[in-house]
C-alpha cells in the first residue's frame, strides 16, 4: 500500500498522521446503544476527518462514528455504558479537542428540515423551469399551429403540478398576511404566479400564441432561491448559536439523606440543600449554609475582583465559585433567579428588534401596493380601450405583474445577507438576528463593557519576583483554585520549591512549611491586615502581589481602527474606578464610567438611543443583558453566558475582538450592495414596465428580463467576497 | 416532424429520471456536509479495493 501524504498546508498535529486502515465494514448496533453529538471545534481537512473517524473506528468500543466538517461535529455511536468523558478521551488521545453537546437542546434548535424542504423545492422548480423553457424556446423560434398547441400543453403538463408544490411556501406566507388583512411581498408573488399560470391554460385552450408558463415558473424558481439562501444563512448561524448552548449542560449536585445525586437544575425546588464544587456555577438563587470561599461575580456585576463569602452569605445563579465547597439552601428556583429576571429584559428586546424596519421590509411596503395598482389600473384602461375585450386585457395585466414580479427584488437583499453571513461566519462572527446585519452597518457609536469583553477576566501578575520567591509562590498557588492563583502557576512555568504540607484556607488563602518555617500565599487582610490585594508571607517578610486582567487579543487593535474611523467609543463598568482608569488609559479610551450598576448600563445606552445614536454594544456579562437589548446592535463574545448571547444579535465566536471591526466594515459594504441591488430592480422595472403597460411584453421578452437582472443582483452580490 | 413523438416521450423520461435521482439525493441528506464531501475524496484508505 502507497500512502500520498496529506498537502503540506495541514496545520494540525493528526494531518500528518499516518492513515490508520479502517474497516468500515458496518459494525452491528449493539442493544442499548445510544449517539453522542460532538463539537470538534479543529476540524478542518481530509486528514482530520480520517484519523478521527479511522480512530474512533479502530477501537472495538466504539461502533460508528461520522465527521461532519461543515458543522464541525461529529456523531459518533457507542455501546450502553460508555460515557460522554470516554470517547471525548478517545479523541483527545488522536489530537483534537471536542467538547460533548447536548442532544436535546440540539434537536430543539434544529431547522435542517426547513432548509431541506425548500431545497427540494428549488430543484424541483429548477428542473422544470429547464425542461419548459426548452419547449419555449422552439415555440419562440416558430413552432406553430399543432407543434405549438402541443408543446403548449406539454409545458402545462409540467408547470402546474411544479407550481402547486414548489410556489407553496409563497402562497401560505400571502395568506396568512391577507387574512390579517395586510400585504407583503409574497402577495404580488402569488398572484402573478396563479394568474400567469391560469392565463397560459385559458390561453392554451383557446389556441393563442402566447403563454407565460416558462415565466410562472421562473419567477418561483428564482424567489425560491432567494428564500432558500436566506433560509440556510440563517440556520448555519443558528445551529452554531445552539451548539454553544449544547456544550453546557444544566445539572447541579443535590445532597439528600442518602448522600449526592448529579439533577437537571430544571427539578430543583426551593429548600434543597445543593452541594456546589469549586470551579462549578451557581446552578439557583441561594445561602450559604455551610463552606467559605471566594465568587466570581464579574458576570453579574462587572467586578474583575472574587468576593469571599461565607456561612449565610446570599449567591446568586451564574455566579462560580472559586476555591471552597459550599452548600447551598436554594432561596429561588428557575424563573425566580435573578438570573431568569435578566433573561425576561431580553424578551422586551426581541418585540423592540422585530419592529426594525428593514431594507426589504420598506421597499415591500413601496412597492407591493404599486404593483397592484398597476396592473389593475393596466386591465381597466385596456378593457374600455379595446370595448370589452376581457382576455386581451387580463394578458397585458398579467404581462405587467410578471414584469414588475420581485425576482430580483426577492434575491436583492438574501444574495447579499448569505455572502456577507458566510464572510463573518468564516472571520468567527455568528450573525443570529436576520436584520443584525444591515443595523451593524448603521452604527454611529461603540459602547464596552470591560471585564470579560475587553479582557479576557483572567488576571495576569505584575509584580516582579526573584525565580526563587516565584517558585514558591507557584507551589503554593497549585493548591487553589483561586484564578490569580492559577496567574501565579501560569507564570513561573514549571519551577516549583520543597513546600510541603500545604493546604488551602477557603476564603483566605494557601499556607505551607517550607524549611521549617511557615509560608502562606493569600489575602492580605489574613496576613498583614489591609486592603484586598494579596501577600506572599514567606515567614521572614511580606511582598504584595499586584495583578490586573490581561487585554483580549486584538482589544488594541479595535479600538485603535474604531478611532481613526471617527468612532466614538465608552468604557462602562461595573468594576472599581482604579481597575477601569487603568484599561481605559492602555486602550486611550477617554470617555469611561466605572462602578455603574447594571440598570445603569441600561439607562446609558436607552439615552443614547433617545439621542437619535445608533449604538454597537459589545458584552459579556448579565449585567450588560439590558445593555445588549437596549444597543441598536450587539455583540457577545462566545465565553459569555447563555443568557447573554441570547440577548446579543450575534456572537464572537473567535477570542480576537478585531473581527469586531472587520464585521462593521463588511456589514457596511452588505448595505451598500444591498442599495445598489434595489437600484438595478428600479431601473429594469422603469424601463420594462411602460413596455408592458402598451402591450409590448412578449413572454420571450419578460423571460430576458427577469433572468438577467436576477443574474446581475447575485453577481453584485458576490463583490462581497 | 414524426421523430416528435419519439423524442419527447425520451426527454420526459430523462427528466423524469434526474428528478428522480434529486429526490433520491435529498433524502439520503447527501447536501448535509459539502465541505467534508468535497474533503474526503482526498482520503487515503479505500484506495486499493473497493470499499466491502
Amino acid at each position: 500500500m502507497v500512502y500520498v501524504e496529506a498537502p503540506g498546508v495541514a496545520a494540525c498535529p493528526a494531518c500528518v498522521a499516518t492513515p490508520i486502515a479502517t474497516n468500515r465494514a458496518a459494525k452491528l448496533a449493539s442493544e442499548g446503544s445510544r449517539e453522542l453529538h460532538l463539537s470538534l471545534p479543529t476540524v478542518h481537512c481530509a486528514a482530520c476527518i480520517q484519523s478521527i473517524e479511522g480512530g474512533l473506528l479502530a477501537r472495538d468500543d466504539i461502533e460508528d462514528a461520522r465527521v461532519n466538517l461543515t458543522r464541525k461535529r461529529a456523531t459518533v455511536r457507542v455501546p450502553a455504558g460508555m460515557s460522554d468523558e470516554q470517547v471525548v478521551a478517545a479523541i483527545s488521545a488522536l489530537g483534537y479537542e471536542a467538547t460533548p453537546l447536548d442532544a436535546a437542546t440540539l434537536s430543539a434548535g434544529e431547522s435542517d428540515r426547513a432548509a431541506r424542504d425548500l431545497a427540494m423545492r428549488l430543484g424541483v422548480a429548477g428542473f422544470a423551469m429547464m425542461n419548459v423553457m426548452l419547449l419555449s424556446v422552439a415555440v419562440w423560434s416558430g413552432a406553430a399551429d399543432a407543434t405549438r398547441q402541443l408543446f403548449h400543453w406539454l409545458s402545462a403538463l409540467i408547470a402546474l403540478p411544479t407550481i402547486v408544490f414548489s410556489a407553496r411556501p409563497f402562497y401560505t406566507s400571502a395568506w396568512r398576511v391577507l387574512r390579517v388583512g395586510r400585504l407583503n411581498m409574497d402577495v404580488p408573488i402569488t398572484l402573478a404566479i396563479l394568474l400567469a399560470a391560469g392565463i397560459s391554460v385559458m390561453e392554451t385552450a383557446y389556441h393563442g400564441e402566447d403563454a407565460y408558463f416558462d415565466a410562472a415558473l421562473s419567477l418561483t424558481f428564482f424567489l425560491l432561491a432567494g428564500r432558500y439562501l436566506d433560509q440556510k444563512m440563517r440556520s448555519v448561524a443558528r445551529s452554531a448559536a445552539t451548539e454553544l448552548a449544547a456544550m453546557e449542560t444544566p445539572t447541579a449536585l443535590r445532597l439528600t439523606e442518602h448522600g449526592s445525586e448529579t439533577v437537571p437544575i430544571g427539578t430543583i425546588a426551593v429548600g434543597d440543600l445543593l452541594l456546589v464544587q469549586p470551579g462549578a456555577r451557581m446552578p439557583v438563587d441561594g445561602v450559604v449554609e455551610d463552606g467559605t470561599s471566594d465568587v466570581d461575580r464579574s458576570f453579574l456585576t462587572g467586578e474583575a475582583d472574587p468576593a469571599t463569602i461565607g456561612t449565610s452569605d446570599q449567591v446568586r445563579a451564574g455566579e462560580v465559585n472559586l476555591t471552597g465547597a459550599l452548600k447551598v439552601r436554594a432561596t429561588a428556583v428557575g424563573e425566580q433567579t435573578v438570573l431568569h429576571a435578566l433573561a425576561d429584559l431580553v424578551s422586551v428586546a426581541e418585540q423592540a428588534k422585530s419592529r426594525y424596519n428593514s431594507l426589504a421590509d420598506r421597499a415591500a411596503k413601496i412597492y407591493a401596493p404599486l404593483v397592484h395598482i398597476l396592473a389593475f389600473a393596466a386591465f381597466v384602461f385596456w378593457l374600455w380601450a379595446t370595448a370589452g375585450d376581457v382576455r386581451y386585457a387580463l394578458n397585458i395585466a398579467v404581462a405587467v405583474l410578471i414584469i414588475t414580479c420581485p425576482c430580483a427584488l426577492g434575491l436583492a437583499v438574501p444574495a447579499v445577507s448569505t455572502v456577507a453571513s458566510g464572510k463573518l461566519f468564516k472571520a468567527g462572527i455568528l450573525v443570529k438576528h436576520a436584520t443584525a446585519l444591515e443595523r451593524l452597518g448603521e452604527i454611529d457609536e461603540v459602547v464596552f463593557d470591560k471585564t470579560g469583553t475587553l479582557t479576557k477576566g483572567i488576571p495576569q501578575i505584575v509584580t516582579q519576583l526573584t525565580p526563587a520567591d516565584l517558585a514558591i509562590a507557584a507551589t503554593l498557588a497549585e493548591a487553589s483554585g483561586h484564578p490569580r492563583s492559577k496567574a501565579i502557576v501560569s507564570a513561573a512555568f514549571a519551577s516549583r520549591a520543597d513546600v510541603r504540607d500545604i493546604h488551602e484556607i477557603a476564603g483566605m488563602g494557601v499556607e505551607g512549611i517550607l524549611e521549617g518555617r511557615k509560608v502562606r500565599l493569600g489575602r492580605a487582610s489574613w496576613i498583614s491586615g489591609g486592603d484586598s490585594s494579596t501577600v506572599l508571607d514567606l515567614g521572614d517578610r511580606h511582598i504584595a502581589l499586584e495583578f490586573v486582567d490581561s487585554l483580549r487579543h486584538g482589544a488594541e487593535d479595535l479600538i485603535a481602527t474604531l478611532k481613526s474611523k471617527g468612532v466614538p467609543v465608552t468604557l462602562l463598568s461595573g468594576d472599581t474606578e482604579a481597575n477601569v482608569r487603568r484599561m481605559a488609559d492602555t486602550l486611550g479610551i477617554d470617555n469611561w464610567q466605572a462602578g455603574i450598576l447594571p440598570h445603569e448600563k441600561a439607562d446609558v445606552l436607552q439615552a443614547k438611543a433617545d439621542a437619535g445614536k445608533r449604538v454597537l454594544m459589545v458584552g459579556d456579562g448579565l449585567n450588560d443583558v439590558g445593555a445588549l437589548a437596549l444597543a441598536h446592535v450587539s455583540i457577545a463574545p462566545a465565553s459569555a453566558l447563555e443568557a447573554t448571547r441570547v440577548a446579543a444579535d450575534m456572537v464572537l465566536v473567535k477570542s480576537d475582538l478585531s473581527q469586531i471591526a472587520v464585521a462593521m466594515e463588511t456589514a457596511q459594504k452588505a448595505r451598500r450592495r444591498i442599495i445598489e441591488n434595489f437600484s438595478v430592480a428600479a431601473i429594469y422595472n422603469t424601463i420594462a414596465v411602460p413596455l408592458a403597460l402598451i402591450g409590448l411584453a412578449s413572454p420571450l421578452s419578460a423571460a430576458i428580463a427577469m433572468s438577467t437582472s436576477s443574474i446581475i443582483v447575485s453577481l453584485n452580490a458576490l463583490r462581497l467576497r | 416532424m414524426e421523430v416528435l413523438a419519439l423524442l419527447i416521450p425520451v426527454s420526459l423520461l430523462l427528466g423524469g429520471v434526474g428528478l428522480a435521482a434529486f429526490f433520491w439525493t435529498m433524502r439520503n441528506r447527501q447536501y448535509d456536509d459539502p465541505d467534508g464531501d468535497a474533503q474526503r475524496i482526498l482520503r487515503t484508505d479505500f484506495d486499493d479495493q473497493p470499499k466491502q
